[in-house]
């Protein structure tokens, strides 16, 4: 199915949206705007001429110096009508997407991981930490204007510091519960 | 009377646990043997793959991607090349082709194997794991014939292969290829009779076909579940429409239907290699004849100055891809392995991103294994066939 035919279809279902095709050469691209995005994705699995059963994944594009700088990119895959379509949503740098977590539940993890490498927050995502770095970690990998080779300290923890007394005390404790 | 507890116990399964296949980690509630909930912790192995594939040239990702899904290397560079090529409008000479199917079969079988060797180890059949990764080794030569690297061969390369195929190749994949048959019946009377294993796996981490198409599952897993869908048979690449070969089934979605299938898929891959292996001739070509991408002859080279200069260009400067993005999808013995890729015009990527399988698995792992004992899981994520290197990147 081509562009204008998927388009059709998607118009009516999501009324006033403004929808535009993008530039392509394996398969149908759409840009969504991100405040309709969640309308589109239910309107794309549920018709049945769509039927896109299955969101393969959830990645994001830095453009940067490009203003809005992000493209969130969404792939999915209808089995029964095998196709395939690209939705984009552009995000400024401060901007934030729906999650599409209602639509697909796969979509959790990879929401995760674009929020983990590019700092784009997914709202009302019932999750969203760090997927891959450490909860701890500073910046968004990712993003053109993070640096490639950066030197970072090891970090450390403090050893767990336990008393004789405490030691003894939480044996015994467990030896009480134990018998009960 | 003393009262009766209830309280639930948490207990941290890995980073180090020998079922977890490389470094997850899970914490678990437990009731009793009972799993109440997982929560998985990955990115332990997370190593920055993408972007640092952003400062290299086209060709020098593929060693990287290569490093990505570690036991089906030679499936993340398809991916990759196939992306890249259809982004600079390439198309492969029959020869090449048949050589990629060949390939990416080969690095199924290989990848497939550490799956049945460490998933019936972690059941307890030990001795499988001996089994599987003696005949894993002569795929293994086989890379090394034909790249000189075993793991990570490098051997597709955007615009075609590296070089000819070696003298030997035919006479090894054809050696392998009569062994191989015989060897899966053996792995089978080991396994799928075994009273034992079917206790463990039967009925055991059950996904129903529409829970793994809303987790992303695809591949294995999902045609455990009764799914027919095979990127080979939907969206055909790299010429594998003119193959003929079944698509393994099964229905009901348990470990051992995803044993099934994938020992199913052994079989077909023996049949896809036969049938590859016979097309393609001793030598021939090797690469298409784009010299935007592929360097001339060497006897050209040493010939004429355009050659000179085309062959000065493309190992120093790289060559540009056309602004645009690209994802075509390939079967990996995981799923669906895609490439994402974005170009600005430059010799670099602008952006690599490899679709995960993996990571879609452990992402509905906490799902699968809810409720069910604590021994299970091991078997539920042996049968995912997971790679920590393929979900962290």
């Amino acid at each position: 199915m081509d562009s204008t035919a998927t388009l059709d279809i998607l118009r009516p279902l999501v009324s006033g949206a403004d929808f535009e095709v993008g530039q392509s050469v394996d398969f149908t691209t759409i840009y969504v705007p991100a405040d309709r995005l969640v309308e589109t994705c239910l309107a794309l699995r549920d018709h049945p001429d769509l039927r896109f059963n299955v969101l393969t994944e959830v990645t994001a594009a830095d453009y940067l110096p490009r203003e809005p700088r992000f493209e969130v990119v969404y792939h999915l895959l209808s089995v029964p009508n095998r196709a395939r379509l690209r939705l984009k949503v552009r995000v400024g740098s401060d901007g934030s997407v729906p999650t599409v977590q209602s639509v697909w539940r796969g979509a959790g993890w990879p929401e995760r991981e674009v929020w983990d490498m590019f700092g784009i927050v997914f709202d009302g995502h019932g999750d969203l930490r760090r997927l891959l770095m450490p909860d701890d970690w500073d910046g968004h990998p990712a993003r053109k204007d993070y640096p490639v080779q950066i030197r970072k300290a090891a970090q450390t923890y403090e050893p767990l510091e336990v008393s004789e007394e405490e030691f003894r005390a939480n044996i015994e404790r467990d030896r009480v519960k134990r018998a009960h | 009377m003393a009262e009766i507890r209830t309280e639930t116990m948490t207990v941290n399964m890995g980073p180090q646990h020998p079922s977890t296949h490389g470094v997850l980690r899970l914490v678990l509630e437990l009731d009793g043997e009972v799993i109440q909930s997982v929560m998985p912790t990955i990115g332990y192995l997370h190593t920055g793959i993408e972007k640092t594939a952003e400062q290299k040239k086209w060709q020098q990702v593929i060693p990287l991607v290569e490093r990505m899904d570690y036991l089906a290397a030679q499936s993340n560079s398809l991916a990759y090349a196939l992306s890249v090529e259809k982004l600079l409008g390439l198309e492969m000479p029959q020869r090449v082709k048949d050589i990629r199917v060949l390939i990416a079969e080969l690095q199924r079988m290989a990848s497939h194997l550490i799956w049945l060797g460490t998933h019936a180890l972690e059941i307890g059949a030990v001795s499988m794991l001996f089994y599987a990764i003696r005949e894993r080794e002569l795929l293994m030569n086989i890379n090394e014939l034909i790249a000189g690297f075993r793991f990570f061969p490098s051997y597709i390369r955007i615009g075609g292969l590296r070089e000819d195929l070696p003298r030997g190749f035919h006479d090894a994949v054809n050696a392998f290829l009569d062994r191989f048959p015989t060897k899966i019946d053996e792995f089978e009377r080991l396994l799928t009779k075994n009273d034992i294993f079917r206790r463990r796996t039967e009925g055991v981490g059950t996904v129903p076909l529409e829970d793994a198409y809303q987790w992303g599952l695809v591949g294995p897993i999902a045609r455990a579940a009764g799914s027919d869908y095979d990127v080979r048979k939907y969206f055909p690449y790299s010429g594998y429409e003119t193959y003929d070969f079944a698509v393994p089934r099964a229905t009901e979605g348990d470990v051992y239907a995803r044993y099934r299938v994938r020992i199913a898929e052994l079989r077909q891959c023996v049949n896809i290699c036969r049938q590859a292996i016979q097309r393609i001739t001793p030598a021939g070509v090797w690469a298409c004849s784009d010299t935007r991408v592929v360097p001339p002859p060497k006897d050209k080279v040493y010939t004429e100055m355009e050659a000179l200069i085309q062959h000065f260009l493309i190992y120093s400067q790289g060559f540009t891809v056309p602004v645009g993005d690209a994802y075509v999808p390939v079967e990996g013995p995981r799923g669906e392995h895609g490439c994402y890729i974005v170009s600005d015009g430059s010799n670099r990527p602008w952006r690599v991103k490899m679709r995960a399988p993996s990571l879609m698995a452990i992402q509905a792992l906490p799902a699968v294994a809810r409720g069910s004992l604590i021994a299970d899981l091991v078997a539920i994520i042996g049968s995912t066939d997971v790679v920590m290197g393929d979900c962290d990147r």
